[in-house]
């Protein structure tokens, strides 16, 4: 076990705010696809983020960790405000770049696409960004490296290319890198998306483990079994805003509002 | 029919038209390499004050040809008086300088749009996860564009490399005694064509293969992510 996943919220006590976003706004032209979300994570909450495709969930998570700067809205990370001011094109961008990667190498993220570094071994794209963000040694990041390949069970694969790698392999290297940040949230980007049918099931068994471990995750995705069995809240967005959200049973079983019944009837055909 | 006395006579004076030849290529190379670098950087640059005078620099000189540049730099420049009355004269006097100067401007200019090329086929997805792991912009440029770019643009840097082998040749138009103002010496002196230029084509077909099976080790070194396998046999 390593130390980032021992949350001090699991013991009991008060819970610890991990991730906060207010009002979140972006527009893209003259579309505006989030219109003022705003969402909350504690220690340990799993927060499966649901809706159809143009609904805004991967905007606002890549607004999280500003890889999609929005035009409004504050970011907290552990209590500490990202700082924002107005860029060109009424953008919000960081104030301040090197606060914006320090927050960042807290805030890991996965990705739909993998987006491993091509010319990297799988070993070589976990303990990069341990050596450069945080300034671990070689033999550090190797060692760490080693750890969390064995975790999400690709250490067999560990000298090979990402090109030569299963979808599913490349995304469990994926976690793995981001894990070696032991971020305090984790970020990710309809993680199975880009997968075929059958590597589906070895991911999501990867994060299922790490909600289990007690670790803070926001998942943008369309496994609706995955919302229902690992999530501890369900956010709905629908067209840009917080349509609905709470407890999977509630939200999932129970719909109150019809958009989310339409949604959700549409997504088990 | 074949000289073969006389070709065995100039053999020495080959092997020093070959010595000034890879010196003449080696510092253009390396000098053209260190330019293109940050040059390729500021091309690909969303600023258009850094990428445009970039633009109208490999465009000018790709545009010319070398010989006319090494005119420009060999002949041209001495008639300003300035020049020739500044501390920089010694070196523009230089034919050895004039010939380095030119060949490394002109091959930078290609390098350059070799590399942009190479840059601006980064997968985007590849920068947004250096990003999101909070990897400065020096960072992602020493540790993951310029890597994978320099990779990528390996086998088309392979054929400037030839390109700028030969074209040593053309300092032989400024006085420098390389390979091809080598082989016209001795057709001079001997008025053997065949010989002469048969031998300094040899010459410059050995090179030539040389290099280009360096670069295919090079090749197999750092583009073994890019080659196609065969499926792993382990169980995943």
């Amino acid at each position: 076990m390593d130390p980032s996943a021992i949350e001090p919220s699991a013991a009991g006590g008060r819970p610890v705010e991990k991730l906060r976003a207010d009002g979140l706004r972006k527009s893209f032209g003259a579309v505006e696809v989030l219109k003022g979300v705003s969402l909350s994570a504690n220690s340990g909450d799993v927060i499966a983020l649901i809706g159809a495709s143009g609904s805004g969930k991967s905007t606002v998570l890549r607004c999280l960790n500003l890889l999609e700067r929005p035009n409004a809205g504050r970011i907290f990370v552990g209590g500490e405000e990202l700082r924002l001011s107005p860029g060109r094109k009424g953008e919000l961008e960081a104030a301040d770049p090197a606060q914006l990667q320090r927050i960042r190498a807290r805030l890991a993220m996965v990705f739909q696409q993998f987006n491993l570094w091509a010319h990297m071994t799988a070993v070589e794209n976990v303990i990069e960004a341990p050596m450069r963000v945080l300034g671990l040694s070689r033999a550090e990041a190797v060692e760490r490296a080693e750890r969390y390949l064995a975790r999400v069970g690709v250490s067999h694969r560990k000298d090979a290319y990402p090109a030569h790698m299963s979808g599913g392999e490349q995304q469990r290297v994926a976690i793995a890198r981001a894990l070696a940040m032991e971020p305090e949230v984790m970020l990710f980007d309809e993680p199975t998306s880009a997968l075929d049918p059958e590597l589906v099931g070895e991911v999501l068994r990867v994060m299922r483990l790490l909600a289990e471990e007690g670790r803070t995750m926001f998942v943008v995705t369309h496994e609706m079994g995955f919302a229902r069995e690992v999530a501890s809240r369900v956010v709905f967005l629908h067209q840009g805003v917080v349509e609905e959200e709470g407890a999977p049973a509630q939200v999932l079983l129970q719909p109150k509002s019809e958009r989310l019944q339409r949604f959700l009837t549409n997504s088990l055909k | 029919m074949v000289d073969w006395a006389l070709i065995a006579e100039s053999w020495p004076l080959y092997l020093n038209g070959l010595k000034v030849s890879l010196i003449l290529m080696a510092i253009s190379v390396s000098a053209s390499f260190l330019l293109s670098v940050p040059l390729a950087i500021a091309r690909v640059s969303p600023n258009p004050l850094l990428s445009k005078p970039v633009f109208l620099y490999t465009y000018v000189i790709r545009g010319t040809p070398l010989l006319v540049q090494l005119y420009m730099i060999y002949f041209g420049l001495a008639q300003f008086e300035w020049l020739r009355e500044s501390a920089a004269w010694p070196l523009f006097r230089n034919a050895w300088f004039c010939a380095w100067l030119a060949f490394a401007l002109n091959s930078a200019a290609y390098t350059t749009e070799i590399l942009a090329g190479a840059l601006r086929q980064t997968p985007n997805g590849e920068l947004e996860a250096a990003r999101s792991l909070g990897l400065s912009t020096f960072s992602i440029y020493r540790r993951i564009l310029l890597p994978s770019a320099m990779r990528r643009a390996l086998p088309q840097y392979g054929n400037e490399l030839v390109m700028v082998m030969h074209a040593t040749s053309i300092a032989s138009a400024v006085t420098i005694v390389e390979l091809t103002r080598t082989a016209r010496d001795v057709y001079y002196n001997n008025l053997a064509p065949l010989e002469a230029f048969g031998l300094v084509a040899v010459f410059y077909f050995v090179i030539t293969f040389t290099l280009v099976g360096l670069v295919k080790l090079l090749e197999a070194r750092f583009l073994k992510h890019l080659r196609p396998k065969t499926a792993d046999p382990r169980p995943a």
